[in-house]
């Protein structure tokens, strides 16, 4: 189960370890927890604007988890918000679903160390619905850290994915993001004599996956 | 959206004078601006769905970049740097500011019934 805030989170932070798991023929379920309505990427050119912003989204979100061959629950919170939501009814909320589905891994952010306040909310109240759990049925929870000095201040995550295997998978996850992802596409093609650069520059950045083993 | 033809905009302001409108008003800079650059600070501020009246309405502009400014019984309703608007479902004024990427840095929308939360 991967529990993150946003439509593309999964697809830049995880898609190459979801698509591993799927192809070992692992179940996967996502679990976002908004349809990122504030975002500010509109598109380039621009073609969403505030509101139409969450229904593209929320297409584009349906359209990775297609690519990615995976369940998808939206949980319905708004985006930059879910810092302010009440921490135990959300885990509340989740624990509810860790119980229906019952995974054997739950993959999440690493709380202070994941940069957007949603990403640090949802971590930690996904941490906490682990830990309401009974021990015995808790799954495995991967927490994924973003910050610049991560490394620095947590140590060798504990979990390494190359995922170059599975790069073209990943890039399909991003591209149906159209809305997010297309910014950064435009400056592929910009530049488009150093191409061969940029997308190694890419797969070095989004070419693995890191995660931290939480400790309850 | 379309870049903002100050005649049709300022048109469509008046229609929503001495009425009670609901307002959303965002300025953005984005969540990840002191994770790309530490020089940078992350600031933005939104409401959405305050319900507002107000008596004087005015969009002014230099033909790229717009201010409207909304006069209210008790205050102002300011926003800056819009370039581009849109009527959304026929009835919601939307006026958003975008940088060159076209990503959206100051929105100011009116409209007579609450946004879609």
């Amino acid at each position: 189960m991967v529990i993150y805030p946003h439509p593309d989170d999964e697809s830049f932070g995880a898609a190459g370890t979801i698509t591993k798991f799927r192809e070992e023929g692992v179940p996967v379920t996502y679990l976002c927890g908004t349809l990122g309505e504030m975002g500010r990427n509109m598109g380039s050119p621009t073609f969403a604007n505030r509101e139409t912003l969450p229904e593209i989204r929320k297409e584009e979100l349906i359209n990775a988890c297609e690519a990615l061959d995976i369940e998808l629950q939206m949980l319905g919170y708004r985006d930059k918000t879910l810092e302010f939501e009440d921490r135990q009814m959300v885990a509340n909320h989740l624990k509810g679903l860790l119980e229906d589905i019952n995974p054997s891994l739950v993959i999440t952010h690493y709380p202070e160390h994941a940069v957007h306040p949603d990403h640090n909310a949802l971590g930690a109240a996904a941490i906490e619905a682990v830990r309401l759990m009974d021990e015995d049925k808790r799954p495995v929870v991967w927490v994924q850290a973003i910050t610049n000095n991560y490394d620095e201040e947590l140590g060798k995550p504990d979990v390494r994915n190359d995922v170059t295997a599975y790069f073209d998978q990943k890039m399909k996850a991003i591209v149906a993001h159209k809305s997010q992802a297309d910014g950064i596409l435009g400056k592929f093609r910009e530049n488009s004599e150093i191409t061969a650069d940029i997308e190694e520059a890419a797969k070095q950045r989004l070419g693995t996956e890191q995660f931290y083993i939480w400790n309850y | 959206m379309n870049p903002i033809e100050i005649e049709s905009v300022q048109q469509q302001l008046e229609s929503f004078i001495d009425k009670d409108v609901y307002v959303h008003l965002e300025t953005t800079n984005g969540a990840y601006a002191s994770h790309f650059d530490e020089k940078a600070y992350n600031v933005g501020a939104y409401i959405r769905n305050a319900q507002v009246k107000f008596s004087q309405a005015k969009i002014v502009g230099n033909g790229k970049s717009y201010r409207v400014g909304l006069k209210m019984e008790f205050g102002w309703i300011y926003a800056e740097g819009l370039t581009d608007w849109t009527i959304h479902e026929e009835k919601q004024l939307l006026l958003a500011g975008h940088d060159r990427e076209g990503r959206l840095m100051v929105s100011l929308e009116l409209s007579e019934v609450p946004f879609r939360y």
